[in-house]
């Protein structure tokens, strides 16, 4: 059959077709809806989401090791958090296949960094396939859990946001046979104690040596050719972009990207007149062939940052000499107004920012939605580096500056569970005094909502013990742990207040759900009676998008505010806000009780 | 069939809904034969942010994103968005806009400015312009949800696809309590841009 499949979607076939026993993750974009996929459309493969990515790479490990293939799906940065194990399972190789998806955010649509995991692969020693496509990515799927057998290895395959995201055709296919397998139990390989280690160390380099081989002889490293005297070096997103912009040229694509095909490059490149590398950020494969003494340009044309399109290959190809003219915008782009992205209308977050912008504290952030905080017009949060940085961050600038200067460490609740327990345990065993609000929303949200340890609910879909954050703190050694409504603006204000000046850690854990759970938080919107608006604007100032300006001015020519009543969930917080107390619950609908 | 590529382009602001008519849109695209390719980043730009869609379609499709200037459809589910993606749209291209006005926070303050008169702007770079008032339409149909449907029958009369393929897509795209309603936005579209006819 035929389908229209994204990246990821694709990945999850491949999965499927594969043979696959189990499929682990964490959240994170561009990578989430493989997982998603998997549970939803394959539920013969057995999935979850583990509370952070090492995690899920070790319940990978032992499912490779006990016998089933195991898929591992994470981000690129999700990657780090896994990289102990990932380096380590590179030395004792598996025993049914194991594939890891790093997925990648060049542009960092929605990341922290734009790092390029290839170099991740060669570090390891391990091999990479990156697709160019939805077919490829399914194809590659499979192909890599074949590798990873024949080899004994375990194999990344790389995706980009691109990738994962664009659609295209996808033919699928009939599931494999695989025959029976179950644990062998090997401690010289498995159990990477020094003396083995170094015996192990051994067989990386050797099974390097053998995918050298391969990867000069694979087909997933491809040459084609158009008859021209221009050569191009390409792999991944930017192989479509170039083919897009100069189809005339010859194609060496790179599908195989560790080890490199060194001399099957090298005879390509003798064989044009003029060869070109297209990459997408780093130099990795030019790096690789000038190291072998294959002189070929890339980044000289082409920008390591960011995302390329066609547009930017274009260029690069004029610039090289390679092509003479380039298509582009007829009309000049217009200077706007920016639209960054912002917290939902009646998102809870948004009462603790607010609060903590008029206590006027350092905060530390993290990753999740509340990172938005950081944009106008709320503008207050001074740090955010990885998952669970908060609360580190936090001791750290308390040690230096003291108590009486206020720092708050500002963390989701799957960002907490996923790395900010420890972060925790280490203020109150290091007697630190800052204060962590912990903004428990019930969910994964930022990625779209998923489940996670506190939610109640497994990917699959079963009941689940729930963790109760206030138990937990309190485990931890928290003496002072308090349950606030981030509706309650007044009452949250005050208990921050209290908190922040009480020595010792304290939590503040705010209690209320996601806006975009199926839930409506209230029944009716609230309106703004035209008459009292005297539009000083501290409603704008809260950045809720159910609020905007009137084309009704105040008597000094200040727009006065209107509340779309589609978006606004009765949060209330704005007619908190509100002076001159012009904001009130819409009056109840007529005929309804 | 030649291999010549059709793009289109659709944007909105997150929440909007433009990812359902970028589906059905491709999907018919595919059934009708061609190769497609749609290009969207998820993430981020969900909370509010602006959404773009790419949509490719031709005999063989290699990049999933569109050329600057290469656009020949624009749809656009706001207002000043569409402006936001002129350098996007061919000089001779269309744009379908729906009047639909949605003032960020950001541009409350003193700093930036929501243009007073988007499509106005619009129409003095393009002469293919095509302005509806598809909240208000799709609030009479009964769903302010239904601007993707409405907004897509709009553009269905430039493209080539058979009324009945258009009609089994979003019957098996959309769910099934709201497949009448969709099409009958959809209907509605088609009217609206002088071409009733099925």
């Amino acid at each position: 059959m035929r389908r229209l499949l994204s990246g990821n979607e694709a990945v999850a076939r491949g999965a499927f077709e594969a043979g696959v026993k189990l499929a682990a993750g964490y959240p994170g974009t561009p990578s989430t809806e493989i997982l998603e996929t998997v549970a939803m459309e394959y539920r013969s493969i057995y999935s979850q989401w583990s509370p952070n990515e090492k995690v899920a790479f070790e319940v990978g490990i032992g499912a490779s090791l006990g016998g089933g293939r195991a898929l591992v799906t994470m981000k690129h940065v999700g990657l780090n958090v896994a990289a102990d194990p990932f380096m380590t399972f590179a030395y004792t190789g598996v025993n049914v296949g194991f594939v890891v998806i790093s997925a990648d955010d060049p542009e960092m649509h929605s990341s922290q960094n734009e790092q390029d995991n290839r170099f991740f692969a060669k570090f390891a020693q391990i091999p990479f396939l990156e697709p160019s496509d939805s077919q490829e990515s399914k194809d590659f799927t499979l192909k890599a859990f074949e590798i990873s057998e024949k080899f004994d290895t375990p194999v990344m395959l790389r995706m980009t946001t691109r990738i994962s995201h664009s659609k295209g055709i996808v033919e699928e296919g009939e599931p494999v046979t695989l025959p029976e397998s179950g644990f062998k139990r090997d401690m010289q390989k498995y159990v990477m104690i020094p003396a083995n280690a170094k015996k192990r160390h051994v067989v990386v380099g050797e099974r390097l040596e053998k995918l050298r081989q391969y990867s000069e002889e694979t087909d997933l490293n491809r040459i084609e050719n158009n008859g021209s005297s221009v050569g191009i070096i390409t792999g991944g997103i930017a192989y479509q972009y170039a083919k897009d912009v100069f189809p005339d040229a010859d194609y060496f694509k790179i599908g195989f990207g560790f080890p490199l095909p060194i001399e099957k490059i090298r005879k390509f490149v003798s064989a044009h007149k003029t060869n070109l590398i297209v990459e997408e950020l780093e130099p990795y494969y030019e790096e690789q062939l000038k190291a072998a003494g294959i002189n070929v340009d890339g980044k000289k044309y082409f920008s390591r940052l960011g995302e390329l399109s066609p547009y930017r290959v274009a260029q690069g190809l004029k610039e090289a000499g390679i092509i003479k003219e380039i298509v582009g915008a007829e009309i000049p782009p217009e200077e706007l107004f920016p639209r960054p992205p912002i917290l939902c209308p009646g998102c809870p977050h948004r009462g603790a920012f607010m609060a903590l912008k008029k206590l006027g504290v350092a905060v530390t952030g993290d990753i999740g939605c509340y990172t938005l905080s950081v944009l106008p017009p709320l503008e207050i949060m001074d740090t955010c580096i990885c998952m669970g940085a908060s609360i580190g961050n936090a001791i750290g600038m308390e040690k230096v500056r003291g108590h009486k200067k206020g720092v708050v460490a500002v963390i989701g609740d799957s960002t907490f569970l996923h790395s900010g327990i420890t972060g925790l345990l280490d203020a109150v065993y290091n007697k630190s005094n800052v204060t962590v609000i912990i903004l428990d929303n019930r969910i994964t949200a930022m990625t779209g909502g998923q489940q996670h340890p506190a939610t109640g609910h497994t990917l699959m879909g079963e009941k689940t013990r729930e963790v109760n954050f206030v138990e937990l703190a309190k485990a931890l050694g928290v003496e002072s742990v308090r349950e606030v409504d981030p509706y309650d603006y007044d009452g949250l204000l005050k208990v921050l207040k209290e908190e922040i000046a009480r020595p010792g850690p304290s939590v503040v854990i705010t209690n209320r759900a996601c806006v975009l759970m199926p839930k409506r938080i209230m029944d009716r919107p609230y309106v703004v009676i035209s008459e009292e608006c005297n539009g000083c604007s501290a409603c704008f100032r809260i950045g809720c998008p159910a609020i905007m300006p009137s084309k009704e001015l105040t008597k000094h020519n200040q727009p006065k505010a209107i509340i779309d009543p589609v978006l606004c969930t009765g949060c209330s917080l704005c007619a908190q806000v509100c002076q001159p107390e012009a904001i009130v619950l819409a009056p109840e609908p007529a005929g309804v009780k | 069939m030649e291999n010549k590529t059709t793009n289109i382009l659709i944007v909105g602001v997150g929440g909007q809904g433009v990812l359902l008519a970028s589906e059905l849109l491709s999907e018919t695209a595919m059934q009708a034969g061609y190769d497609v390719k749609k290009s969207e980043v998820h993430g981020m730009s969900q909370r509010g942010g602006v959404v773009t869609s790419h949509i490719k379609y031709a005999k063989k499709v290699y990049s999933p994103i569109i050329q600057y200037g290469q656009t020949d459809i624009l749809i656009s589910f706001e207002q000043a968005e569409a402006l936001r993606a002129v350098d996007w749209l061919k000089k001779e291209g269309l744009a379908v806009v729906s009047r639909t006005r949605l003032v960020p926070p950001i541009a409350t303050g003193k700093k930036f400015h929501y243009p007073d008169d988007p499509v106005a702007d619009l129409k003095k770079k393009f002469r293919r312009v095509i302005d509806v008032d598809a909240d208000a339409i799709a609030r009479e149909l009964g769903d302010s949800r239904l601007v993707n449907t409405l907004l897509l029958g709009v553009v269905s009369s430039s493209l080539e696809f058979d009324y009945a393929l258009w009609e089994t897509v979003i019957r098996n795209l959309v769910k099934a309590k709201f497949v009448d309603i969709n099409l009958k936005a959809f209907a509605r579209g088609r009217e609206l841009s002088g071409n009733g006819k099925k």
